[in-house]
């Protein structure tokens, strides 16, 4: 569908899908793999979002770029208060000058037979790397610091389901501060949406926030866009020119 | 029991509200999760808390809570503290944990 004179169509978009580096995910999510069922879901963009962590990020881009399949890089960073907050970036720049960050002030060594193996892989399917960061760990970085420096490197920062309990905001900080910033809250179960301040807050998006391969896609977002970019997606979520964003 | 017997049987430090300690503590609540507080703290408990968002004083505020304990060492943001003295929630900080600090708040017959 073809939307105005900008050539915006509608695409599905699952922005918030983990790899074999989440400690908590199947090692068979490989970016190869990851990429590959995104593409037999019908997904045009996908979102990589590993916690506190983004090493299989360049993997999962050059396989998007062979199966056809935009990636943005990401993470989903463990703020100090456990809320969890998804950055979406341009550039690999970008994105591993905040995984610097996010590394200095997360402490602590995984335990592989406690919380799983951290894979680093390449594009071809092959282990390059074990991660030996407790990523599954809360960083020291307070929310509002946290938002500031992912906007600060020109991303996205988006509260990981916000409806959720568990390492969203709503359950962690009572109430959503004003004052934040998010470019989008995540909602994990659309029929919770009531309990976020629809209209007048940041847009909602939808994703499957998958830890499984089959999971890839379960849950997206239309996004109509001119071309699957991080720039174009701002648009969306800002609904400038034709653009929006529909779960 | 009012604040400041509690301040100085605990050893706590003072980082808002000094001027507030004469006020009576009923009871005690001790949580991370702001959804949980505001749902089950009644009002004039103690609230024990590792949280330094600034969003605590909202909660501390609209449930009328005594004051808030934050444990380990936390450091509060700027704002939190700004807060806290806007609408008079005292912060009183421990070194001990969560654990600890309750259970020397029901020794002193806080409950």
């Amino acid at each position: 569908m073809s939307l105005g004179s900008d050539n915006v169509s509608e695409l599905r978009a699952d922005l918030h899908i983990h790899t074999c580096l989440s400690p908590c995910a199947d090692l068979e999510m490989s970016p190869r793999a990851v990429v590959r069922e995104a593409k037999r879901k019908g997904l045009a963009l996908i979102g990589i979002c590993d916690h506190n962590s983004a090493e299989n990020v360049p993997a999962a881009r050059r396989s998007g770029e062979r199966e056809g399949v935009a990636v943005i890089g990401g993470m989903e960073v463990t703020s100090r208060e456990e809320v969890h907050i998804l950055g979406l970036f341009a550039t690999d720049r970008d994105l591993f000058a905040l995984q610097e960050i996010v590394y200095e002030s997360l402490a602590g060594t995984n335990d592989e037979r406690v919380y799983g193996e951290q894979v680093v892989a390449n594009e071809d399917d092959e282990v390059v790397a074990f991660n030996t960061k407790l990523l599954i760990g809360a960083t020291q970085l307070p929310l509002d610091r946290l938002v500031e420096k992912i906007h600060e490197l020109n991303g996205l920062a988006i509260a990981a389901h916000a409806d959720r309990e568990a390492f969203g905001i709503l359950g962690a900080l009572g109430f959503l501060p004003d004052d934040l910033g998010l470019d989008a809250l995540e909602i994990a179960n659309p029929q919770r949406k009531h309990l976020l301040p629809a209209g007048l807050g940041p847009p909602f998006i939808v994703s499957s926030d998958a830890h499984s391969i089959g999971r890839i896609g379960e849950r997206y977002t239309i996004l109509a866009m001119a071309e699957p970019t991080l720039a174009e997606m701002r648009r969306c979520l800002r609904g400038e020119e034709g653009r929006y964003a529909r779960i | 029991m009012r604040l400041k017997d509690i301040v100085a049987a605990l050893g706590l430090e003072v980082k808002a509200g000094g001027d507030l300690l004469a006020r009576e503590v009923s009871g005690g609540y001790a949580g991370d999760m702001l959804s949980d507080v505001l749902a089950h703290a009644r009002k004039g408990d103690l609230w024990v808390t590792l949280q330094t968002h600034v969003n605590i004083i909202a909660v501390a505020s609209t449930k009328e809570l005594a004051a808030v304990i934050l444990v380990h060492k936390r450091t509060p943001e700027e704002v939190t503290l700004r807060k806290a003295e806007e609408e008079k929630i005292p912060i009183l900080i421990s070194p001990l944990s969560t654990y600890a600090v309750v259970g020397k708040l029901y020794e002193l017959g806080i409950r």
